[in-house]
């Protein structure tokens, strides 16, 4: 129970901080044009390919005692998990709302302006009428968070009540040969997975009935 | 639009609530952190003295277990406060940099070399280096962790104890970089030998439910001794260490009580470690 506890807070956690920091940026990448733009995009797609186990490593060198935020003592608890995450995910969301914003038809952006509406409300409306696929873009990152290990063990240290997800539990039981058990972890994440998408198609069909 | 922004709030407030909840929960006793070893958590040592020092001590100890080297690498750098590891070696090492105070013995088990049953380099009985020297001049799959762990530091010493040079890229070496359970799982699957410590393999037995599988083919050299020590990460070199609770720990760990309670634990009916902070106590 404790283990689904901490994934779910890892998870909510760290969705909020990649929502938080991948929307703005996908939106501006895919709303304006400005110098030094094809080149983040390129850095955000490559982004996309970052092995986990290399961001465990990096956040790492920056959270332990003798890295530069060794102090805010992030290292082996679930906020150290969530910014491994966080770089995770970010890219996954920037990338995908950008490209939506730019898919997006360019008469929208002309009848908001006919009607008044100033930036931060034509920015808004704009996001709104992506929402789908922004929605897909934040259920592609939840996927690849919630399902990874390896930067989450190296952050986390699979510390049992505290700092134990579903994965890192898998990881452990099939070290220690308990492979039904990890078997029946691996059961349970598909499960919250499916719970949610098909609660977010019903949410879909409801907001466009 | 409506049940979209309730759902929101309800979210949010829920991401609330857990992180209240979560940082109530670990505000609670004083806690240690120790970076171990495999084979102390995955034989569940660890699960069953965590209670019991609690119980005597109010600490509550947090652990990540890895390889030994790894292990040593968090203690250098002041990631935990204590260590557990079983590397005389590496912690020689770890001491003589200042690393770490107040090295004691916990406890010991033994190394065993498992085999295919028919056993095809045929070293049944044989002194440890002799078999080894045996299995590599047949070229007979070794299977090694190859991942600086304590088991691997230890295969290392008795091959080189064996006069096997250039096994690095031989054929017959096989490196799999992973746990020692996963590491034997190679082995049974390639029909190879592997050096492992004991209590694993009495698990690995334990998972065959009578199923044929590897055997011991080589035990009892006193060459095959596995030795656990603690060490607190030293408070010279990382002021912000736990470093009064990290002697607590210790002192508890090597109590006549706490050897004791080692030496009951067991699993599938057998004793896996055997105290030995009671031999130097007085030293």
């Amino acid at each position: 129970m404790n283990i689904l506890f901490t994934t779910l807070r890892l998870t909510l956690l760290s969705m909020g901080g990649i929502l938080l920091i991948g929307l703005p940026v996908g939106f501006a990448l895919g709303y304006f044009d400005f110098p030094g733009k094809r080149a983040i995009r390129t850095a955000v797609d490559t982004l996309l390919a970052l092995p986990t186990v290399v961001i465990g490593l990096l956040v790492y060198a920056f959270i332990s005692r003798r890295g530069p935020l060794g102090g805010w003592e992030l290292l082996f608890t679930v906020e150290g998990m969530a910014i491994g995450q966080i770089i995770l995910g970010t890219p996954i969301v920037a990338a995908y709302t950008a490209a939506a914003i730019e898919g997006l038809d360019d008469r929208l952006r002309q009848t908001l302006l006919t009607l008044g509406a100033s930036g931060g409300r034509l920015a808004l409306a704009s996001l709104w009428e992506a929402r789908f696929l922004v929605l897909v873009a934040a259920l592609t990152a939840f996927g690849r968070i919630i399902g990874e290990v390896g930067s989450a063990m190296m952050l986390g240290g699979n510390i049992k009540w505290h700092t134990r997800t579903i994965t890192t539990a898998i990881t452990l039981e099939t070290g220690k040969g308990e492979f039904a058990l990890g078997i029946a972890l691996g059961v349970i994440l598909i499960l919250i997975s499916l719970i949610l998408n098909i609660s977010l198609s019903l949410l879909r069909r409801r907001t466009r009935g | 639009m409506r049940i979209n922004r309730k759902g929101s709030i309800i979210a949010l407030l829920l991401v609330v609530l857990m992180l209240a909840f979560g940082s109530l929960a670990a505000a609670k006793a004083p806690v240690l952190r120790m970076a171990t070893t495999t084979s102390t958590d995955n034989t569940g040592l660890l699960d069953y003295l965590a209670p019991i020092l609690l119980k005597d001590t109010g600490i509550e100890i947090q652990w990540v277990s890895v390889g030994t080297g790894k292990a040593l690498e968090y203690g250098r750098n002041g990631d935990v406060d204590v260590v557990l590891t079983h590397s005389p070696s590496q912690e020689d090492k770890f001491m003589s940099e200042g690393a770490g105070a107040n090295r004691r013995k916990v406890m010991y088990n033994d190394f065993v070399l498992i085999g295919p049953a028919n056993d095809p380099a045929g070293v049944k009985g044989k002194p440890v280096t002799e078999a080894l020297a045996a299995i590599a001049a047949k070229g007979q799959p070794l299977v090694s962790r190859a991942d600086k762990s304590g088991t691997h530091t230890a295969e290392l010493k008795l091959l080189k104890a064996a006069g096997v040079k250039d096994f690095d890229k031989a054929k017959w070496y096989v490196q799999t970089g992973q746990g020692m359970l996963k590491t034997i799982n190679i082995a049974d699957e390639q029909g190879g030998y592997a050096l492992t410590d004991r209590g694993t393999f009495i698990k690995y037995e334990a998972g065959l439910k009578g199923k044929p599988g590897l055997v011991i083919v080589c035990e009892g050299d006193p060459e095959l001794l596995n030795r656990y020590s603690v060490m607190a990460v030293s408070p010279l070199k990382h002021p912000h260490v736990k470093y009064d609770l990290a002697l607590k720990y210790i002192d508890w760990i090597t109590s006549s009580k706490v050897q004791k309670d080692i030496a009951d634990f067991k699993v599938e009916g057998k004793q896996l470690f055997f105290p030995e902070a009671e031999i130097r106590a007085g030293h």
